[in-house]
């Protein structure tokens, strides 16, 4: 057991800080959930693209720097003690990557995934459809053969900063008569800006027009946009959705440096007298640890070849969970402050709301742990 | 870098899981909580056979330690066993001496603690000492002051019948004095912390084991319990505390600062003391039974919650370890 880093992993945690001292912008860009805040956000990435920091865990072929899910959870660490800012092009780099490493082509890994490095292209993520939440697998939009592609048609939801972003990727229905839902789905990528795609935005809690809705009327996409086999895609998304994203989804990193400034507030706003808010800050640091080393232990486990599944499902319920605690707690040390909108607390308390029930809601993931972690009965779903 | 237990290190675990699943713990725990300590004292010799107590010892006084981390496998088996007497006091005891600046009192007494031939309680300042009636060594610290102790008052039952609270008797021999005694009682009180936390973890995984058991195959409705979504998420929620405590547990050994014991200590003692409340409900009336093996594990994680730090004194500690000065207020 050994939770000290290599010299080497401690000399590329200290060129990540150099980097990052020298380059992270001293005033906090705007939200990215704007127009405005997206934009900068996207400039941010050709920043860190420039110096190959946008995807350190990627091979260097395509714009990364080979680092191993160790020194990615340093990097991390490093990225957001500096305050550096959200990352605009989340949804491709920690979804949409790893299905193209797993299941993509050369030419398409060639294609997509230096543009997404450098933020040139910013993906969207098509999975939810208004009648398919939980239940994914019972989506109805279509994928229609043509000559040389597909026709997509039906509509897709809650796609996260569609309203502003390039490219989507999305699960269709090849197969109309499968004898199970999940059978007889095709995955694929396609232009937001295509002939027959309506974007309507939608107005977040806070009223950002940060995710959209989708309406695809014959959208044609050539074959060469399939992901994995036509009839496949299934398999194609829940094969990385299980495993790297268990571990990358929420970095530690970002855990740690809230929690930081958590105590920082807790020092200037304390009231010695309250120690119910003194035990909620206590067990915001406490969690972030926890949070910390329980990753550290997947990596270790990851990187000797053992997969790491329905476990992520453990961390997904942990972090969202916190996350909210997290940030009540902030509000609740800043006492009448708490109240105002647009303040870096409030905005995260907003976002961290919607942590149960992105991502898979936590209803499902503790079905998922109870039956496949704890090897209870299948119940009715 | 690499945060998991090497293969030496579970195969302690799985031997003393596998002792200890032979030996008919159950029995031992009813009989200590009766006062009857023959077999439980039984049983502390094979763990100190196995080497347990010699882990928080040092080399110099017959010990192999000092090795937090295999203490800590060592105490998670003991808990998932619900293993009854002053095991966490004996390591205390153990660290307390070896912490001194003198090395007589270690010189005198430690061989025998590693060995297994005495067994060791202490009370720091003026708490309950555990178990006094069944320990050849009652330490109290008052003050700068160490002393051996020379009885106990009488002997009074805790929420987990398998626990006995007794006050160390005034007077004895002195064994050593001065800020050494301060330094040396905070170093006990680390592995005491460490030795609960792992303990108490150990028992919440016992519990989350035996009610997982249970729901499967007890049946109402004409289905097993456990195909209930409202049972099922209570189970996830405890998995995912007590998975939670786990790496804390582990960073601490590490790491052996007071912070980090501290929140391995307060988190892993919340999570089974949930997951304690968790196994009750859903085994419904059984659960609330004495002659039902799970109340030996219920009633232990209420227990630990308090023992050697209650959640607000271990979540003061947490703040207290971070750099920086205290609150600005
Ligand atoms: C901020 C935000 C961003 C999002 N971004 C994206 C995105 O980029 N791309 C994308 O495709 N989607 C996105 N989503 C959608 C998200 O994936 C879905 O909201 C989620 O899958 C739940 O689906 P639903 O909203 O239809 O709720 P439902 O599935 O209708 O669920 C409603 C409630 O019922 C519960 N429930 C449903 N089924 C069960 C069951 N079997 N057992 C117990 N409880 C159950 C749920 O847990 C939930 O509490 C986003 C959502 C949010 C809030």
């Amino acid at each position: 057991m050994d939770l000290t880093h290599s010299a080497a992993d401690e000399a590329f945690r200290a060129e990540a800080r150099a980097w990052l001292d020298a380059h992270v912008p001293s005033v906090p860009l705007p939200s990215l959930e704007t127009e405005e805040g997206f934009a900068a956000h996207r400039a941010w990435e050709a920043e860190l693209a420039a110096d190959r920091w946008s995807v350190v865990s990627w091979p260097t072929e395509y714009g990364g720097r080979g680092a191993d899910i160790v020194r990615w959870l340093v990097f991390e660490e490093e990225y957001y003690a500096a305050g550096a800012p959200g990352r605009v092009g989340q949804n491709g780099i920690s979804l949409l990557a790893p299905t193209l490493f797993d299941h993509g082509t050369r030419e398409q890994r060639a294609r997509v995934l230096p543009p997404m490095a450098t933020g040139e292209v910013i993906w969207a993520q098509a999975w939810s459809e208004p009648e398919a939440g939980s239940d994914l697998a019972s989506l109805t939009s279509r994928a229609v053969r043509t000559d040389g592609g597909w026709l997509l048609g039906g509509q897709k939801t809650w796609s996260s900063r569609a309203a502003f972003a390039d490219r989507a990727f999305g699960l269709f229905r090849s197969e109309p008569d499968t004898p199970k839902p999940h059978q007889g789905l095709t995955y694929l990528m396609f232009d937001l800006r295509a002939p027959g795609v309506t974007v309507r935005p939608i107005g977040r809690l806070d009223g950002k027009p940060a995710f959209a809705e989708l309406f695809l009327d014959d959208v044609f996409v050539p074959d060469e946009d399939v992901i994995g086999e036509p009839g496949q895609g299934w398999r194609v998304a829940m094969s990385t959705a299980g495993n790297e994203r268990g571990l990358t989804l929420r970095s530690p990193g970002r855990f740690l440096a809230a929690a930081d400034r958590l105590v920082d507030l807790w020092r200037t706003h304390c009231d010695p007298s309250d120690t119910a808010l003194r035990d909620r800050v206590a067990d915001a640091v406490i969690g972030a640890r926890a949070y910390q080393l329980f990753t550290y232990a997947s990596a270790s486990r990851f990187l000797d070849g053992e997969s790491i599944g329905p476990e992520s499902s453990l961390n997904k319920v942990f972090w969202s969970e916190y996350d909210i605690a997290l940030h009540e707690t902030a509000l609740d040390l800043l006492g009448p402050e708490g109240e105002l909108a647009d303040t870096d607390w409030s905005e995260g308390y907003v976002f961290s709301l919607a942590g149960p029930v992105y991502a898979g809601t936590n209803e499902i993931q503790r079905d998922i742990i109870a039956e496949r972690l704890l090897g209870l009965p299948k119940g009715r779903r | 870098m690499r945060f998991l237990l090497d293969t030496e290190q579970r195969a302690f675990a799985a031997s003393l899981d596998a002792m200890l699943t032979s030996a008919h713990t159950p029995s031992a725990i009813r009989a200590w909580a009766e006062g009857d300590h023959t077999p439980g004292l039984a049983l502390w010799s094979r763990l100190a056979d196995a080497g347990v107590f010699a882990l928080a010892i040092p080399e110099a006084y017959d010990g192999v330690g000092p090795l937090p981390v295999e203490l800590a496998v060592a105490f998670v088996e003991l808990g998932r066993h619900g293993v009854p007497g002053p095991l966490v006091e004996t390591v205390a005891a153990a660290a307390l001496l070896s912490g001194l600046d003198e090395s007589g009192p270690a010189k005198r007494l430690l061989p025998a603690l590693a060995s297994g031939e005495s067994v060791a309680t202490l009370a720091l300042a003026d708490s309950y000492a555990l178990d006094a009636d069944a320990a050849t060594v009652l330490l109290a610290v008052n003050g700068a002051g160490l002393r051996l102790a020379p009885g106990h008052g009488p002997v009074r039952p805790s929420v987990d019948r398998a626990r006995r609270l007794a006050r160390p008797e005034p007077g004895g021999e002195l064994l050593a004095t001065g800020p050494q005694v301060t330094r040396a009682a905070a170093h006990a009180l680390r592995w005491a912390r460490l030795a609960t936390a792992a303990q108490a973890l150990g028992a919440g995984l016992a519990l989350l084991d035996r009610t997982v058991a249970y729901v499967r195959q007890r049946t109402q409705f004409g289905v097993p319990i456990g195909s209930f979504q409202a049972v099922k998420h209570q189970l996830a929620d405890a998995r995912i505390a007590l998975e939670f405590a786990r790496p804390l547990l582990f960073g601490a050994a590490l790491s052996m600062t007071p912070a980090d014991v501290a929140a391995a200590k307060v988190t892993a003692c919340e999570a089974a003391y949930a997951t304690a409340r968790t196994a009750l409900q859903l085994h419904g009336a059984i659960g609330y039974t004495a002659e039902y093996d799970l109340s030996l594990w219920l009633t232990k994680a209420r227990a630990l919650r308090t023992a050697w730090g209650s959640p607000a004194e271990c979540r003061a500690a947490v703040l207290g370890g971070l750099s920086g000065d205290g609150p600005r207020s």
